[in-house]
């Protein structure tokens, strides 16, 4: 009872402590704003006024959270098995080209038919797209973190090629883009705000996530590989099989958020469509331990500074980048503060009560899996 | 003994240096205070020479290195206490016996007056124990003060002046060693007459099909050099076959083969009468056979899970309900309290603890109540004894026995000679992957099979019975 009393506090310990280093983050951004003669008080109050100040606000960040949480739910399964799983956002481009490829093939489908259609599209592509790092991986041919990446540049072009070359709408005169979707294969948006139902395939990703790690053996086999591939193997433990079906999985889940941003924010495939949300979701479910709820609450983080960025733009006539800044601060102290509870967990033997923290090591995960095998 | 050392901070008591009460809060000060520990496993950097390894630890180590002025101090260091070795060699090809001289070259040099010894035996063959002895000696007449911890009785009985025993982390007894007998050690460290000795019943039943067999398999390994080459062994049921040999012959690549791990390169493996040679793991685990790995916390368990998610690894299967999407875990709690209780003499450990947290034995003991728990047919059971206590180890050895009378094949790898000889209805021995000698334990003698598996060429030896 002791021990568990005294994981609640370590908890919130740890919760307090990851708070102050992401205030530390501001405070440092602050800092150079002033070097640069800006007003960092009028900057926070700006971001903090355009998005949490107003209805609309609210609803854009929730926009932005949407894409944001699923692309760190691909990563974050992954890497509960020790994949490192840079490639979201290329699977987030496949996942919104077969969707496309759906939606322009099958228009004449009723809405009922044409939704699910997409989404089911969207999951298959970006999942197939994630398929092919993990089984050169699962081969012991190819690391993944490598090839995650390199797909990604792939998968850009590969949407290019087809935007510029046979789906380029010849409506719309010079501009690189497929037509418009029609109506039946649109994500319903919510009200007049841009909400859209992606909203609820990412909760419910979240909360499967949680449920399945949790709960269901398959959750109790990753938890094995992840915590001791060697054991798992010498046990039996289907190790391949679970490789390729948590990469299938996240990489369907990043082709949803393809889907969202595609059939319900701008009705029609693009070039370059996507600010570079499978990168930020890999941020977001490193900087959250690949914790299901940690991965929500640094969306909604990240959300706000993105969101907030555009708005820095205009009032302080900073360039978009300077966010930039301020998320790799948040970055470099989350990780450091991280390592840190880290080494002071082992030294004083309280492992237990950090076992919270000790995911956030992934690099533990890595060299679990690392070992050619 | 780590609080010696400064691994862990006592909670209370003091520690006194040459009659100076000493605080001792990290590794260095206690090798500031002239502490050197040599441990079980050791911590020398494989690919770096001996005289660099050493040069690491020394605590004034200038900016430049001068590797001609450390090497000629290891070798004055080493000729005088008999721990000759090559400074320039590199410490992944030294034997283990090469790289404990290595370790105790290390603290002399940084200029340790304690040095404490834990199991330094455990990974030495018969003549390079009596080498370390030897060493002991000297290092004694010229006034260090050795502590050596060990489990095995003829080994102190052979080396120690004054004999501590400790039971549960109490001092519960000291002898000098003029008073010291055997007997009288036993009976303090089981604190109640010593167990009386194995007793075994009946002979193997070779007459039928062997559940194990293994066909002039070989195994080419580009890292060792050692693999396995032409390994023939057979597993009948009711059977202890016992394997002598120092690690790193082959015992280890023989279970990654078993266990399905690794495919063999030449030759078969046979399982259960059906060539297994490439079988899953899975499936060759469903077929009844079962291991106790020489490393149980990296082979065989997850560190942060607990025991119970611990015990039921491999047989997770067993415990899903509503098709994978919950677990019983009721079920699997009452499964591992009983195979915990009934294959141990004291407490098993607490179901809920992660396992990083219990101590060397305790994992011991829940990765072999787990794999009896699979209920095999064939058990391969590695340095089974390790980590145990006394009465644990030999509660560990009746459990074997018991094992065998119901019929189950076991292949013990052991480095215990003693435990080798009580337990084993055939003897083989290994070497450089090959297997050089099979013997009926009552017609041969611990030195011809320590000859054997340290290399002694096959002339000097006769074939043994099978």
């Amino acid at each position: 009872m002791s021990t568990l009393v005294q994981g609640n506090r370590t908890r919130l310990l740890f919760l307090l402590r990851y708070l102050a280093m992401i205030g530390l983050a501001l405070v440092v951004f602050a800092l150079l704003l002033l070097l640069f003669g800006k007003d960092p008080l009028r900057a926070y109050i700006d971001i903090l006024s355009s998005t949490l100040g107003s209805s609309y606000g609210i609803t854009e960040v929730v926009v932005k959270m949407i894409p944001l949480v699923l692309c760190a739910c691909a990563v974050m399964l992954p890497a509960r098995i020790g994949l490192v799983n840079v490639g979201g956002e290329g699977q987030l481009y496949m996942g919104a080209w077969l969707a496309t490829w759906g939606a322009l093939t099958f228009s004449q489908l009723p809405q009922a038919l044409g939704i699910p259609l997409v989404i089911l599209l969207g999951f298959i592509g970006g999942g197939l797209w994630a398929l092919i790092p993990a089984i050169l991986r699962a081969k012991g041919w190819l690391n993944e973190v490598i090839s995650t990446l390199l797909l990604n540049y792939i998968a850009i072009l590969f949407v290019g090629y087809f935007v510029f070359g046979p789906w380029r709408d010849t409506a719309s005169a010079n501009f690189p883009q497929t037509p418009k979707f029609v109506d039946a294969m649109r994500l319903p948006q919510f009200g007049d705000t841009r909400i859209h139902l992606g909203l609820f395939l990412a909760i419910a990703a979240v909360v499967l996530i949680y449920l399945v790690l949790r709960y269901t053996v398959w959750g109790y086999d990753m938890r094995a590989i992840g915590g001791n591939a060697e054991a798992s193997r010498r046990n039996g433990l289907p190790i391949t099989k679970t490789m390729l079906m948590v990469m299938f999985i996240g990489g369907g889940l990043a082709g949803l958020a393809g889907v969202g941003e595609v059939m319900a924010i701008e009705g029609r495939l693009r070039p370059n469509f996507s600010p570079g949300y499978g990168y930020i979701g890999f941020l977001i479910s490193w900087l959250a331990g690949h914790n299901p709820v940690g991965v929500v609450m640094m969306s909604f983080l990240m959300a706000v500074l993105t969101f907030g960025g555009d708005t820095l733009q205009i009032t302080q006539g900073m360039p978009f980048a300077t966010v930039n800044i301020i998320i790799a601060l948040i970055l470099f102290y989350c990780t450091g503060q991280v390592l840190s509870a880290e080494s002071e967990a082992v030294s004083y033997g309280y492992v237990l009560c950090h076992r919270g923290a000790r995911r956030r090591i992934a690099g533990g995960h890595c060299r679990t899996l690392r070992r050619p095998g | 003994m780590k609080c010696l050392y400064g691994f862990y901070r006592p909670t209370s008591g003091e520690i006194l240096i040459e009659g100076r009460q000493v605080h001792i809060a990290t590794p260095l000060d206690g090798r500031q205070l002239g502490i050197g520990m040599v441990f079980q496993n050791f911590t020398l950097i494989p690919a770096m020479t001996v005289a660099e390894n050493v040069a690491l630890f020394l605590p004034a180590l200038g900016i430049v290195l001068h590797p001609k002025a450390i090497q000629a101090r290891i070798r004055e260091v080493a000729t005088r206490y008999g721990l000759e070795i090559n400074p320039a060699a590199h410490v992944f090809d030294l034997s283990m016996g090469e790289r404990q001289k290595v370790e105790i070259l290390k603290i002399l040099l940084a200029g340790a007056r304690v040095l404490i010894f834990d199991e330094p035996t455990s990974v030495l063959a018969p003549h390079e124990v009596d080498g370390l002895f030897a060493i002991f000696d000297k290092l004694r007449q010229d006034g260090y003060a050795i502590l050596f911890i060990t489990h095995k009785l003829p080994e102190v009985m052979a080396s120690a002046q004054r004999i501590t025993v400790l039971r549960r982390g109490r001092v519960v007894g000291q002898l000098m060693r003029d008073e010291a007998t055997p007997q009288a050690i036993v009976r303090l460290m089981l604190g109640a007459e010593p167990p009386p000795p194995v007793q075994r019943e009946g002979l193997a039943n070779e007459a039928g099909a062997p559940l194990f067999e293994m066909n002039t398999l070989s195994l080419v390994d580009e890292h060792t050099g050692i693999g396995l080459k032409e390994v023939s062994l057979q597993i009948f049921a009711g059977e202890i076959v016992g394997v002598a040999g120092v690690s790193g012959n082959g015992q280890s690549e023989l279970a990654d083969v078993a266990l399905g791990l690794r495919r063999p390169d030449g030759g078969a493996f046979i399982l259960a009468g059906q060539d297994a040679s490439h079988w899953s793991t899975a499936t060759i685990l469903a077929h009844g056979l079962a291991c106790i790995p020489e490393d149980p916390l990296r082979m065989e368990a997850i560190p942060g899970m607990t025991v119970v998610e611990n015990m039921v690894l491999g047989e997770q299967l067993r415990y899903t309900a509503m098709g994978g999407l919950t677990m019983n875990w009721t079920g699997a709690r009452k499964d591992a309290e009983l195979f915990l209780n009934t294959t141990f003499v004291t407490t098993p450990p607490r179901l809920d603890w992660p396992v990083e947290n219990l101590s060397g034995g305790n994992l011991q003991r829940v990765v072999i109540a787990r794999e009896l728990s699979r209920q095999p047919a064939v058990l391969l059971a590695y340095y089974p004894a390790r980590g145990l206590d006394v009465s644990n180890a030999e509660a560990m050895r009746q459990l074997l026995l018991s094992y065998r009378s119901k019929g189950v094949g076991i292949l013990l790898v052991s480095e215990d000679m003693d435990e080798l000889f009580a337990l084993s209805d055939r003897l083989v021995v290994m070497y450089h992957g090959r297997i050089v000698g099979t013997f009926r334990p009552h017609e041969t003698t611990a030195d011809e099979i320590g000859h054997l598996m340290t290399g002694g060429s096959r002339e000097t030896t006769r074939e043994g019975a099978n």
